[in-house]
């Protein structure tokens, strides 16, 4: 028997260090990979609130927070190699031609 | 003993999570995250979530960041150069993140008796599953294998050379764009 | 009280006119212009004259309540029309001398290119004055008031392109806008303190008034702005600037407004309002005073004019200082009768100047003139005998009008005799010398081959005819009608006819007045009549000395009085003295606070500067669109802070 905030703040620290990793990385793909921390981290959450109230439409939803993050996942690296086509580089500081 | 092996997965995890920070290498970290969706499906299967656990191993570790690898070896990516970078980003990010933490830190804490959660709760058997995911949810599921192939066709279009779209477009192109272009410039 | 239905059609059938010349008339014919223009003003002049003839005092005075205007709490205005005697003087005399002028601009205007505006604005004008004659009640009356002044405007602006010309008809407007200030006080006044306008309840109840004899109370207030908007209309001082150079509208104008009509409604309204100044003695003082300083102040100024209309002009003025004069004295029935017979002569004098100019091609300088008795003979014996009468000479008109006035001024005051006695003089020498310096001696105008030149001169008379000719019959009829009236028109009041016939409107009703007028002794009266007769043939005498017989003189006299002189000639400098004291501040005030003060600096500045803040909010805040993602993603993370802190301070209360 675990409380459930235990659970809870572990998904807390792997969303925070997935936000960290979006502040501090440079490279585009570690960005990416970082947002896939976060997703990860709130799949823990709810699998943890679907256990805590025995309902299982909890895990249904990761499934498809699942699904969702693939699709993701596919555009945004076929987006980071049309980016890496046109700019030759991976450095997300240097991709900021839209600005005013 | 639940505690135990919670500790124990969860551990892994947050090591994987920080050493994706830490590294400057991207295809470590690419292992690191590998490395926290293992521990995670640990931590799913201690819960009872078996069909889960199963699919992030296949799904997350297995494509997706296969996914990663290869365009990490594909684009050749270096080590991470030190530019300048945002000053935003860490002057009002980070401590953003660090006062949302907290925040959220001190609300589970004040809530700490809500309840608790014991080793393999979750029935996980695939009937229920089924019955949940084909039954109840079925409309979300179609729509999700609409949204893959959306992706998949994005993901072929966006990532394919320039110049093949161009010469299968070029005469639609030729029509559309000019009028797109001059709606701008040529009003008076 | 009697209702008349016909009386409103008198002042509409001529705004009939107005309308369809001023919408039809560009496209119309001359003729078909002519007949609009003259059929319905002579229809109304005929309504007149059968009203009149129907006319009786037993059911006078006659009314029509045409339909409702204003109905705000208790007060109401409506369009009501009203004749009793006075109106039925005014009315003879708008309709009759203004139809005259209506025909005899026919021929003089008859090659002008705006002839159908001409028109157009005559009948407009018509309409107008027959509004403010014939109404019931001081609204109303104002309507007319201010349209005559719309009118003036338009007309003496009538050659709109010359810039002297719309100069003049801006001045008209606005010192008659003063003016008009003065006489809408009045109205607030008598709206706040009796809550009506008509005339028959406001003179009932300032009647219940007590007589105002010492200070300045409420009806001396409202006898004193009525005054400051007469002295508007009616150029007197110190408002009389704009009559002189309203002589820019061709003479018809001239005649019709600023001779014979228009400068008389404020006269009209004076005798009109005589309730009110027979209870403010103060105010009756000041009406008088005025009037007697404006006629000799006018009369000293028309000795050196040498412009044929500006002499005229100043005539009018100073006329119109003894009409004032007159209601000064309480005596209204003698300065309506002076208008009459002032609108006879006066409308002759210019109708006859008019043809004058138009027979030498437009000049309108006197020194160019001379001579011209054999050129013009019809022109020459009607102007003749309009300056017999205005001279005040007997039997003509002018002599019974002007003696009627000077009687009664003697009774007020003799000071007021004395002074109007000295301008009789005055009016008979210039009148006179206006008469020998055009048609006497030998012609000084322009050689008959130079007359081309004169083309755009003054009225834009120029054909080039050569030498000077007789006008058209056209121009001539209404000259010899209105010297037939200077003739007999005075002998309405032989014995006191027309002041009879004027009683029933000025010594009815008012039971007491704290102005009584002792009359004199009958001697006294015909050894006044004598001295004024000797002194109207004591001007002719000098102006036949100076300039018929010794033409040298008149010049070695102004050079020998050099500085008068120069004053006189300029006017007294009252308009450069106006222009200094008065319209030069208000301009300069008006640009530095008005204009850069308040909408440049605070106008434009609040919009402008509200656009310019816009600009600078905005380009401050596009730097958050900077492009880098990891600036944005900082953004977004803050944002999320924020929002998590709004919940859980949110679920803590």
């Amino acid at each position: 028997m675990i409380p459930l905030y235990y659970y809870l703040i572990l998904s807390g620290i792997l969303f925070v260090c997935g936000v960290l990793g979006f502040l501090i990385k440079r490279n585009i793909i570690t960005i990416f990979m970082s947002i896939e921390l976060m997703l990860n981290g709130v799949n823990l959450s709810f699998v943890a609130f679907a256990a805590h109230w025995h309902a299982l439409s909890g895990q249904i939803f990761v499934f498809f927070v699942m699904v969702v993050a693939a699709a993701e996942a596919a555009v945004g690296l076929a987006i980071i190699i049309a980016v890496y086509r046109t700019r030759e580089t991976l450095n997300v500081d240097q991709v900021n031609l839209l600005k005013l | 003993m639940h505690l135990i092996l919670f500790l124990f997965f969860g551990g892994i995890c947050v090591a994987g999570a920080v050493n994706l920070l830490l590294q400057r290498h991207p295809i470590n970290s690419a292992l690191s995250l590998v490395v926290v969706m293992a521990s995670l499906a640990g931590e799913y299967l201690l819960l009872g979530a078996e069909f889960l656990s199963a699919i992030q191993v296949i799904v997350y570790a297995g494509a997706i960041m296969v996914l990663f690898i290869f365009t990490i070896m594909l684009l050749n990516a270096g080590e991470e150069e030190r530019s300048g970078g945002s000053h935003i980003a860490l002057l009002v990010g980070v401590p953003g993140v660090v006062i949302g933490s907290v925040l959220v830190a001190w609300v589970l804490l004040r809530h700490s008796d809500t309840g608790s959660v014991s080793m393999f709760a979750l029935p996980g058997y695939p009937h229920d599953i089924a019955q949940l995911l084909f039954h109840d949810f079925l409309l979300p599921f179609e729509v999700t294998s609409i949204l893959i192939l959306i992706a998949i066709m994005g993901a072929v279009v966006l990532a394919s050379k320039p110049e093949s779209i161009a010469e299968r477009h070029e005469e639609s192109e030729k029509k559309e764009v000019p009028e797109l272009v001059g709606a701008g410039r040529d009003r008076r | 009280m009697t209702q008349n239905p016909y009386l409103w059609l008198i002042p509409v059938l001529p705004l009939a006119g107005a309308t369809i010349n001023g919408i039809l008339g560009r496209r119309s014919s001359r003729t078909a212009i002519t007949t609009i223009a003259l059929v319905f003003p002579g229809i109304a002049f005929l309504l007149a004259l059968w009203i009149a003839s129907g006319f009786s005092s037993a059911s006078a005075p006659y009314y029509f309540d045409m339909a409702h205007w204003i109905r705000a709490g208790n007060f109401q205005a409506d369009f009501s029309f009203y004749l009793d005697q006075l109106s039925l003087v005014m009315l003879l005399v708008v309709t009759g001398v203004g139809f005259l002028i209506h025909i005899y601009s026919v021929g003089y205007m008859a090659e002008d290119d705006g002839y159908y505006r001409f028109m157009s604005y005559l009948n407009l004008f018509m309409f107008f004055m027959l509004t403010l004659i014939l109404a019931k009640n001081y609204l109303l009356m104002f309507i007319g008031w201010e349209g005559v002044g719309l009118a003036s405007y338009l007309l003496i602006g009538f050659w709109f392109i010359k810039d002297s010309a719309a100069s003049a008809g801006k001045k008209a407007f606005i010192t008659n806008r003063i003016g008009d200030f003065g006489f809408m006080i009045a109205l607030f006044l008598m709206i706040k303190h009796f809550g009506t306008l008509d005339f028959t309840k406001v003179f009932a109840q300032v009647a219940t008034q007590p007589t105002e004899l010492a200070g300045v109370g409420l009806l001396t207030s409202i006898g004193l702005m009525l005054m400051v908007g007469a002295a508007g209309k009616s150029a007197q001082i110190p408002l009389y600037v704009w009559l002189p150079d309203a002589m820019e509208g061709p003479t018809p104008v001239s005649a019709l407004i600023h001779a014979a009509t228009m400068v008389t409604a404020g006269v009209y309204m004076v005798a009109r309002s005589h309730v009110i100044f027979e209870h403010a003695p103060g105010a009756l003082t000041v009406v008088a005073v005025i009037g007697t300083l404006t006629a000799f102040f006018a009369a000293t100024i028309g000795i050196a004019q040498t412009d044929i209309k500006k002499v005229l002009a100043y005539s009018t003025v100073s006329q119109l200082g003894y009409m004032f004069m007159a209601c000064g004295a309480a005596a209204f029935s003698a300065g309506i009768f002076h208008l009459m017979t002032h609108a006879f002569f006066k409308g002759l004098l210019f109708l006859a100047a008019g043809s004058v100019i138009h027979g030498v091609g437009g000049e309108q300088d006197m020194r160019k003139m001379g001579g011209l008795r054999k050129y013009m003979p019809v022109t020459f014996w009607t102007m003749a005998i309009a300056t017999v009468a205005i001279a005040g000479i007997p039997p003509f008109a002018g002599f019974w009008s002007k003696d009627e006035i000077l009687w009664k001024a003697f009774n007020a005051n003799w000071i007021y005799w004395l002074i109007g006695i000295v301008t009789a003089f005055i009016t008979s020498f210039y009148m006179f010398r206006l008469l020998y310096m055009t048609f006497f001696g030998e012609y000084r105008g322009a050689a008959p081959s130079d007359s081309h030149g004169h083309g755009d001169h003054g009225d834009s008379h120029g054909h080039g005819h050569g030498e000077p000719h007789e006008s058209p019959w056209v121009m001539l009829g209404p000259l010899v009608v209105l010297a037939t009236l200077s003739v007999v028109g005075g002998f309405v009041g032989y014995q006191n006819r027309f002041e009879h016939f004027l009683d029933p409107v000025f010594n009815a009703g008012v039971s007491e007045t704290a102005h009584e007028v002792a009359e004199g002794s009958a001697s006294t009266e015909h050894l006044l009549m004598g001295i004024s007769i000797a002194v109207a043939f004591l001007g002719w005498g000098l102006a036949y000395w100076l300039y018929y017989k010794r033409r040298d003189l008149p010049e070695k006299i102004a050079a020998s009085l050099g500085g008068l002189y120069d004053a006189v000639v300029h006017k007294y400098y009252i308009d450069e003295l106006y222009a200094s004291l008065l319209i030069k501040p208000l301009v300069d005030g008006s640009t530095a606070i008005l204009w850069k003060g308040v909408d440049q600096g605070v106008i434009d500045a609040t919009v402008n500067g509200a656009a310019a803040e816009a600009r600078h909010v905005s380009d401050v805040t596009r730097h958050m669109q900077s492009g880098n993602l990891r600036s944005y993603a900082g953004w977004v993370a803050a944002g999320g802070a924020a929002v998590i802190a709004y919940m859980v301070w949110m679920g803590v209360r």
